[in-house]
């Protein structure tokens, strides 16, 4: 096996010096009748043939042109450079960095992406990343009850989170206990979000998409000033952090608690993941923020250094009373978010954001001249949004995927019992489309319904 | 800017904020177009741009490129770091990883169209039934304390069904756990009651005995447990556990210790969580992406995470995500899915007969280890062990004054990633040494003269001990001040 | 030899109290073995009325944290402002500059369950 570097002789050479007849006696330890019976002796495969079976697999998965799909999951134009300093063995095969002498690469580039999304938030910390977006909400709406040092157990959850995130919330807090989860309802035109007003007093959180699961632009102002007054926390989940190149940050809207999926920027979207959870808070709750945070420092030889930091917050000091189970978690993935993010710079990223939109846009306007084609809902959108088609959605589809595109996701995959939705494809765009795409597909879709008239 | 030389080739790089020069670009987009702002309100857009780097393509490579060159890893030398199990990661599984037909695809396309990716999926949990016993998996878990939160909430959901959720609260874990146990207990609402190991370095039934009531919702144990013992009475515990009405979590970090030799299902444990990026060699990437899958017994199968992967009659696959008494989700769409393939290669690749011999291996090179260093550092219980190996600088400390700290600190100027130090918590000056089965005869043994060398350096000089390292890049870093300081973002100077 | 001074009262906990100014504080013994302090984290408010050996706060080193607990029963009428900016008072000072809260007690003669400097001298030695 060519992982096991050991000949015969040398194998027999250690067990002479360990003392023992065979390997076998290595595992007496293990009391016999706890053994496997019948171990499974099946052989492996040559490289060859493993190659060959698994990029048989890659290939019966169906390859699309275009994708006009988001739904939690944007595609970006990832430069190969990204995946070429992330690969490199010195970050990709190195463990969490306990030892900084020898990781200051790793601690240094956490350093930066933890100032690139405290930038991208508008908010005064971020920790080095959380598994995924949706999860990130759930430890937010936690961190929030612990600020309250658990006088207010209530939190207000948008419905216009993601789907599988709320399910994700749903089961982070039901496993704790003692908090109770109100649901926030989208208004049935606009699709932003309702909030009750006044906001009680045992509300320790609200949380909204920005945009929300229809692609809407929830009024994140708003809600943060309801929170505050109420002295509540507002959660930000930011469905797409490229958004922020063109629209206001999470903490410039008065936001507490920012976080996000990172995975489009880091090029990991394809199969959902790996995600990456970002989150950012302000100043006066650092201590209560899970996961690992780098700090800057000085080494005994008056050099700038970095280090993990402030860990007593964490499991492996503080146990049972720490602030989360997490420990690290996806510290490659931010990587790429961080180089990804230094090749974009700020005008790349406001291009980005515009490309995304204005492609959005097209794709809307030419879509709505189909008759019989509506909005499904009326608020703001950035490059994501929910049309209701006359007739045979899936038909639409269908044809789309024969010609390469992946159309939208069905919102009926979400939501079956909700009749609105029974022919309502949620569309996206990004920089990955091109103008040509776009009018190909309106061409396609205009066909599609004049042939079924 | 001028650029500091630190030693031959290695370049102290500064933040890349302070490389940014305005203008300058490295992204690769269409042209720039004007935003089409309809219906959009001014309020909703942001007024000031990020403060990100603007540098070009290749600024931003070289500044990576060398940032990396301040890393240890695998690749370049032995890692044998307790606990976390830092074997090679095979290269052909990356490649595999890698393929565009698994990356390029959408996580909501039709099932239809995911056949290729939903049959991996599907394969790799009937590999991992296979090798621990199971009778299902689910891959979605994120991470190692993700799969615990997951295990333990499959154990909740089990007794709420039985409508004593409000009663069976009682988590025990003993003394030699992770931290995340405990962390994992309480995120689930339960509450942890620690128990004490037995003289040996095994939990003994006796400390299981007092607490067998209606109160006991399940025991968390990991084995072979964190001094690389294995839990030779746990069958017995969990008979205990069971009758008492409660369930048995196994912590799975050490899995590779017993991977082929033993299966847990068999020793009545119900759940346990996998850590790919030990057991399965998947990079640990300077702290993550991992991915922690979760096994358990029929009687909990019914409570598992959705989606779950189906294979009808047809031999085609498909996603179940309505499932009545399902906790629900733990992670939006698959998982970490790149990493799950690479887990997946490496188990294929090695098949069941592979899988055993890197089991002993890896034992094997933890017990030579062991019996070369057993009378230079005191071995904390003197049982045999299995994957792992827990010194202690009891003596050391009492002759010399040098502490493991600065024993590991010292390995760096020789090469070595430090072991483990300071964990298990309750072997005082802890240093524990997974060599993991990748390292070879010429590496343990060099290993091994270094630690030895360090040792008699303690006792003839040790300042040098004590105010290593030496010969790293930078020197030991002031933790007080990185904790009382606060700066955790880099800010533009005051001008 | 007893390096803890006599005018005060001791927790087995390691938290001193000072019967003349009513304030309380950390143990030389404590802060020995935390090492360098980070932070004191306070979970009561001035004026909340505590138990003796109710948790008031953490005090927290780089690698560690440990519960604070009151010495004695009373009142919350001040905490030390300064360990915000300034937490190595704690490690400078730990008697003086480094004090935590000041607890105005209930009972007449609260201390009665505490130690004095010999006893807390013994208790620490056990502990060693």
């Amino acid at each position: 096996m060519r992982y096991l570097p050991h000949s015969p002789q040398d194998i027999q050479h250690m067990l002479e010096t360990i003392g023992v007849a065979d390997v076998e006696t290595l595992f007496r330890s293990i009391p016999r009748d706890q053994r496997t019976e019948h171990p499974d002796d099946s052989p492996g495969l040559p490289e060859c043939q493993l190659r060959r079976y698994v990029e048989g697999l890659a290939a019966r998965n169906k390859h699309f042109c275009v994708t006009l799909a988001s739904a939690g999951a944007p595609f970006h134009a990832v430069p190969k450079a990204v995946d070429t300093i992330v690969s490199r063995s010195e970050f990709q095969t190195a463990y969490t960095p306990y030892q900084p002498e020898v990781s200051q690469g790793t601690l240094q580039a956490v350093f930066e992406f933890q100032t690139i999304v405290s930038e991208l938030m508008g908010l005064d910390v971020a920790n080095a990343s959380m598994y995924d977006g949706a999860s990130a909400v759930g430890e937010a709406l936690l961190l929030a009850l612990r600020a309250h040092k658990g006088k207010r157990s209530v939190v207000w959850v948008s419905e216009g989170l993601h789907p599988h995130a709320r399910t994700v919330i749903d089961t982070m807090l039901h496993a704790f206990g003692d908090v109770t989860v109100r649901w926030l309802p989208l208004d049935e035109h606009t699709g932003a979000t309702v909030l009750p007003a006044p906001v009680p007093a045992d509300v320790a959180a609200i949380a909204v998409g920005y945009p929300n699961f229809l692609g809407v632009i929830e009024d994140v102002a708003a809600v943060a000033a309801a929170a505050r007054a109420a002295g509540a926390l507002s959660v930000v989940s930011v469905t797409d952090p490229s958004h922020l190149g063109i629209l206001a940050s999470p903490g410039a809207l008065g936001a507490d608690i920012a976080v996000g999926e990172g995975m489009g920027l880091a090029g990991t979207a394809g199969m959902g993941g790996p995600g990456l959870g970002l989150m950012a808070v302000r100043d006066e709750y650092v201590k209560q923020m899970p996961g690992r945070i780098v700090g800057q420092t000085v080494d005994n030889r008056g050099n700038t250094g970095y280090v993990l930091t402030l860990a007593t917050r964490e499991q492996h000091i503080r146990r049972e009373k720490a602030t989360s189970n997490i420990c690290s978690n996806q510290a490659l993935v931010a990587l790429a978010f961080n180089v990804h993010l230094s090749l974009l710079g700020p005008s790349g990223l406001r291009d980005m954001a515009t490309l995304s939109r204005n492609r959005a846009m097209e794709l809307r306007r030419g879509l709505l001249e189909i008759p019989g084609v509506r909005p499904l809902v009326t608020g703001p959108v950035m490059n994501e949004f929910a049309l209701v088609f006359p007739r045979d959605a899936a038909g639409l589809r269908a044809r789309m995927a024969d010609n390469g595109i992946l159309f939208g996701v069905p919102l009926a995959r979400f939501c079956p019992e909700r009749p609105a939705w029974r022919e309502a494809i949620l569309l996206a765009a990004t920089e990955t489309a091109c103008r040509d795409d776009i009018a190909h597909t309106i061409l396609l879709a205009k066909d599609f319904y004049r042939e079924g008239k | 800017m001028t650029t500091q030389i630190h030693s031959g080739l290695l370049h102290r790089e500064p933040p890349i904020f302070e490389l940014s020069s305005p203008g300058r670009t490295g992204h690769a987009l269409p042209p720039s177009e004007a935003l089409d702002a309809e219906d959009l309100p001014q309020a909703f857009l942001r007024r000031q741009a990020p403060l990100l780097p603007e540098l070009s393509e290749v600024e931003v490579v070289r500044h990576f490129v060398r940032l990396s060159q301040w890393n240890h890893c695998i690749e370049a030398g032995m890692y044998p770091l307790g606990s976390c199990t830092m074997k090679y990661n095979p290269k052909i599984n990356d490649a595999m990883s890698a393929l565009a037909g698994f990356t390029a695809v959408h996580p909501l396309q039709e099932d239809e169209h995911l056949q290729g990716s939903l049959e991996l999926l599907f394969q790799l949990e009937g590999l991992l039934c296979r090798v621990s016993g199971f009778h299902s998996v689910t891959l979605q878990p994120s991470a190692g304390a993700n799969g615990e939160f997951t295990g333990l909430a499959l154990i909740k959901k089990a007794i709420d069904v039985r409508g004593e959720g409000a009663r069976r609260r009682k988590v025990l874990i003993p003394d030699t756990a992770h931290g995340t146990n405990p962390a994992s207990v309480v995120l689930n609402g339960f509450e942890p009651v620690p128990i004490v190991t037995g003289p040996e370095g095994v939990l003994l039934p006796d400390a299981v005995r007092p607490h067998l009531n209606d109160e006991l919702a399940a025991i968390m144990v990991t084995n072979p447990n964190t001094l690389g013992i294995f839990e030779s009475h746990l069958k017995e515990i969990a008979g205990l556990v069971h009758g008492a009405g409660g369930y048995v979590y196994m912590d799975g970090a050490n899995f590779n210790a017993i991977m082929g030799k033993v299966r847990p299902a068999d020793l009545g444990v119900d759940t346990m969580h996998f850590n790919l990026h030990k057991t399965f060699s998947t990079p640990h990437g300077g702290g993550g992406p991992g991915a922690g899958p979760v096994g358990c017994t029929a009687e909990l199968a019914p409570y598992l995470p959705v989606p779950r992967v189906l294979r009808t009659n047809e031999g085609r696959y498909r996603l179940i995500t309505e499932q009545p008494n399902t906790i629900g989700r733990v992670h939006p769409f698959f998982g970490n899915f790149a990493i799950l393939v690479r887990a997946f290669t490496y188990m294929l690749e090695n098949g069941g007969a592979g899988l055993s011999r890197v089991t002993e291996m890896a034992v094997l090179n933890a017990n030579y280890v062991r019996s070369l260093l057993k009378d230079t550092l005191a071995v904390s219980v003197d049982v045999d062990t299995l994957h792992e190996v827990v010194f202690t600088d009891r003596d050391l400390k009492k002759e010399t004054h040098v502490s493991t700290m600065d024993v590991a600190k010292r390995l760096l100027d020789f090469g070595f990633h430090p072991p483990t130090v300071y964990f298990p918590l309750i072997v005082p000056g802890a240093f524990m040494v997974e060599p993991t089965e990748t390292e070879s005869r010429v590496e343990l043994e060099n290993f091994v003269e270094t630690v030895k060398a360090i040792v008699q350096e303690a006792r003839t000089d040790p300042d040098k001990v004590t105010s290593a390292p030496h010969r790293t890049g930078v020197g030991r870093l002031d933790e007080t001040t990185a904790a009382r300081k606060r700066i955790l973002r880099w800010t533009p100077a005051q001008p | 030899m007893s390096e803890y001074p006599n005018n005060l009262r001791y927790s087995r906990t390691h938290e001193w109290f000072d019967p003349e100014t009513n304030r309380m504080g950390i143990s030389s013994f404590a802060v020995g073995h935390l090492g360098d302090v980070v932070e004191v984290d306070l979970s009561v408010d001035e004026g909340d009325v505590v138990d003796a050996g109710d948790e008031v706060g953490t005090i927290e080193s780089v690698k560690t944290a440990s519960p604070i607990y009151a010495p004695i029963s009373g009142k919350i009428v001040a905490f030390n402002e300064d360990l915000a900016d300034a937490p190595e008072l704690v490690n400078d000072a730990p008697y003086t500059d480094g004090w935590i809260l000041e607890i105005e007690p209930t009972g007449a003669d609260d201390t009665s369950d505490l130690l004095d400097a010999t006893l807390y001298s013994d208790h620490c030695a056990s502990e060693e």
